[in-house]
């Protein structure tokens, strides 16, 4: 629930997703659901000469269960606050 | 591909999905459920090779389970049809590895 929370307040940021299938995507956070799926707008992969499989796609929904990294913009991280929620989170509430 | 999270907005558009074997599929989507499971209709498989152009396989009416599902990405027709496929050559993504 935390992540999710925290993907939330990312929506509207660029982001660059990459899969376990060695994919990377980067594009506009539109926005994210429970599972962690993540829909971008305006995407372009990262390296298209090696992936042209999504040159013709702008848009596009991500399944969670296949997201191995999220590369945040850097002030996208409050790590204090992210540190005291997994905490408090840890603690149970 | 506005709206909310979820497929809603791209239902009856034309899509592409990535699966998690590294396939390439083409079609209408039909509907989808919680799980990510789809029903594409009048799809097509777009074939990458290093040796030739992209080949397309008719496939029809397909229902693809959504653990098998990376990517649906809402295909952009005009993008799409400036595209010239046969001559578009690349390696088959790689599977999905856990």
């Amino acid at each position: 629930m935390l992540f999710f929370s925290y993907f939330k307040d990312l929506v509207g940021r660029e982001v660059t997703v990459e899969l376990k299938n060695d994919l990377a995507i980067r594009g506009t956070l539109h926005s994210v659901d429970q599972y962690l799926n993540i829909k971008l707008e305006n995407t372009r992969v990262v390296d298209q000469d090696k992936f042209p499989h999504m040159l013709s796609v702008r848009n596009c929904f991500i399944r969670g269960s296949v997201v191995r990294y999220v590369q945040l913009p850097p002030d996208g991280v409050d790590i204090d606050l992210l540190h005291d929620a997994t905490r408090r989170e840890a603690r149970g509430g | 591909m506005l709206g909310g999270p979820g497929l809603e907005s791209v239902v009856d558009q034309l899509i592409s999905v990535i699966t998690n074997d590294g396939r390439n599929i083409v079609g209408i989507l039909k509907g989808f459920d919680q799980a990510t499971n789809i029903i594409l209709d009048e799809s097509h498989e777009r074939v990458y090779s290093t040796k030739e152009g992209v080949q397309q396989l008719v496939l029809g009416l397909y229902i693809i389970r959504g653990d098998n599902i990376s990517i649906i990405g809402e295909l952009d027709e005009e993008l799409d049809a400036s595209l010239d496929l046969s001559e578009v050559r690349a390696h088959p993504l790689k599977p999905v590895i856990h």
